[in-house]
């Protein structure tokens, strides 16, 4: 929630207002594109603990911050990240050593979720899962859930269709509301008071953004409002839900942002061959992350050179004929 | 004519694919067979992504669903919500045929891509279901790609994270399901079918070279394979389109 004061700040400043140890937190994008990751690198900076994130398929963000042990809890539809991990290396770590706590959804049910506390619902319908383990094996436990008062009591229920078979549903399961202290989202375009553009999929990144008490953007390019209210219909996120606005040139890499730059595939491998090895995962971050300052300095590592391949064609989006193998 | 298996399952998944049927795909192989079908036997297939993605133009393989190169020429970037909602609803639900891949399988197509093990502290842990089992609840057909090994192939899944005919014949219906389930599942060694009576899954076509006792070889239950017949190798035509259209950079094949 934001008022129509202005909202430009720093990233550390943004981070360490608005995430605190233990807060409820999402992040935007998808898989390898437009993750929040100059936020997500903030907050391993930060040592930010326990948090509880809560993820359909975010995976390079979320796999960093399990990776670096700022997570406790996972609700969770999908921890793969593409070719370079087809399932996240330091999520599966973290689970197969009982090391964090975690509940599996779907992705529909996620969004679902996420859509519920957008609009201010209890819980939202679906047909999807009926009959799975999604449904009958809970990673929570109960006394766990009777404990929090921040998760619900239950993972989810299934109801008989009460409008009796209406539609051709005999039932339908429905799925608790998420309300997440902050969510975290990196768009192309932004004005100084949060109302923002993204170009391209949006994700789940809109539902995510209002469902949460608090929305960090950071942006590509920070334009002034008017050329955004030129075409207001373009917009998703209005200022209204806004708490924080951060300008980060190359904001989603190493993931892709469409229409400005493609994903750097040899950073991706690179980062999933350290992180199959605790050693080397450790002097990864001591060197990309906490070695570095801010994401400027993880840029100017990079080189102009290495971000300028990455470059968007004007014509698709996305870096034509870039070396992907 | 020479091909790799991975040529021989992409085709195989293709050949699935009916003109006019929206197709939603996964990664790597699943938008390998989903790309050589428009190109090859359902010039007017639709491809489909769970991020939101309708109809793109792909002109260059995408690495995940989330790749800015399903958004390049879409007739619609959306997101989630709506993709889901698009199976979900059954005037445009019933067209999609989803591409999944999965840990292990059981007789009646159920699939586990969850983890393997205990559940709150798995041998190994996979990635979950991300849109899996939304498609698999949803969507009337659905093509399974997996390696035929034992243990892929056990009598019981470790964690049933996508539904296929449940516990069979009206499995779906008593739980509420939308009717559906796999159609296929082609794997480095043959394509298994349902039977349409008690959902079991059988050997339809063994590839050259492999025998169907093979194949039983490699499943810890067993399947009728009185119905099999040879497979059809790719034809020089759908190779050519395959290596020279659909992946000429060879980041999948």
């Amino acid at each position: 929630m934001g008022t129509s004061a202005e909202k430009v700040m720093v990233l550390d400043e943004a981070i360490s207002r608005y995430v605190g140890d233990g807060c409820h937190i999402s992040i935007g994008g998808f898989t390898l594109n437009r993750n929040p990751m100059a936020a997500v690198y903030e907050i391993m900076r930060q040592r930010k603990k326990n948090l509880h994130c809560y993820a359909h398929s975010n995976g390079t963000g979320v796999d960093e911050l399990i990776g670096a042990g700022c997570v406790s809890k996972l609700d969770i539809a999908y921890g793969g990240n593409g070719k370079a991990a087809p399932t996240c290396i330091r999520f599966r770590a973290a689970i197969q050593r009982g090391e964090i706590e975690f509940e599996d959804y779907s992705n529909y049910q996620m969004s679902l979720r996420f859509h519920a506390g957008a609009m201010g619902l209890p819980f939202m319908p679906t047909r999807s899962g009926l009959g799975t383990d999604i449904v009958n094996r809970w990673g929570y436990s109960k006394e766990m859930r009777a404990k929090d008062l921040k998760i619900p009591n239950k993972k989810l229920a299934v109801i008989d269709n009460p409008f009796r078979g209406w539609c051709g549903a005999s039932k339908v399961i429905l799925l608790p509301a998420i309300n997440p202290d902050v969510t975290i989202v990196h768009v192309q375009k932004a004005d100084k008071f949060g109302t923002c553009r993204m170009e391209g999929l949006t994700f789940c990144d809109t539902e995510q953004a209002k469902a949460a008490k608090n929305v960090i953007l950071t942006c590509d390019e920070l334009v002034d409002a008017e050329v955004l209210r030129k075409t207001p219909e373009a917009n998703q996120i209005p200022f209204i839900h806004v708490s924080a606005v951060v300008h980060v040139p190359f904001g989603a890499y190493p993931t892709a942002c469409y229409n400005y730059y493609d994903y750097d595939p040899q950073y991706l491998s690179q980062a999933s061959k350290f992180a199959k090895d605790d050693k080397l995962y450790k002097d990864y971050l001591d060197r990309f992350v906490y070695g570095v300052k801010n994401h400027q300095e993880l840029l100017d590592m990079m080189g102009s050179e290495r971000l300028a391949n990455l470059a968007a064609d004007k014509r698709t989006g996305y870096a034509t004929n870039l070396d992907r193998r | 004519m020479n091909y790799t298996l991975r040529e021989m399952m992409t085709i195989m998944a293709a050949r699935e694919i009916h003109d006019g049927d929206i197709v939603f795909c996964g990664t790597g192989i699943s938008m390998l067979a989903a790309m050589a079908a428009k190109h090859i036997n359902a010039p007017n297939s639709i491809t489909f992504f769970e991020t939101g993605a309708i109809d793109s133009r792909l002109e260059e393989i995408p690495l995940a669903v989330s790749d800015s190169r399903v958004m390049y020429g879409a007739a619609s970037n959306s997101g989630l919500l709506d993709a889901f909602a698009t199976m979900q609803n059954r005037i445009t639900g019933d067209h999609v045929i989803g591409i999944l891949g999965a840990a292990q399988v059981d007789k009646y197509g159920n699939l586990n891509s969850t983890s393997i093990g205990d559940y709150y502290r798995p041998e190994t842990r996979f990635p979950g279901s991300g849109g899996a089992c939304d498609v698999a609840s949803f969507v009337p057909r659905c093509i399974i790609f997996m390696q035929h090994e034992k243990r892929k192939f056990p009598n019981k899944v470790d964690y049933l994270t996508s539904p296929g005919y449940l516990d069979g014949p009206k499995g779906r219906e008593k739980a509420g399901l939308l009717p559906g389930g796999p159609t296929a599942v082609v794997t480095n060694m043959a394509v298994m079918r349902f039977d349409d009576q008690t959902k079991e899954m059988y050997l339809a076509s063994y590839y050259p070279g492999i025998t169907p006792q093979q194949i039983l070889e490699n499943m810890e239950f067993s399947v009728d394979i009185s119905r099999a017949t040879e497979a059809v190798p790719p034809t020089e035509r759908e190779l050519k389109i395959l290596r020279e259209e659909v992946d000429p950079q060879r980041i999948i094949l």
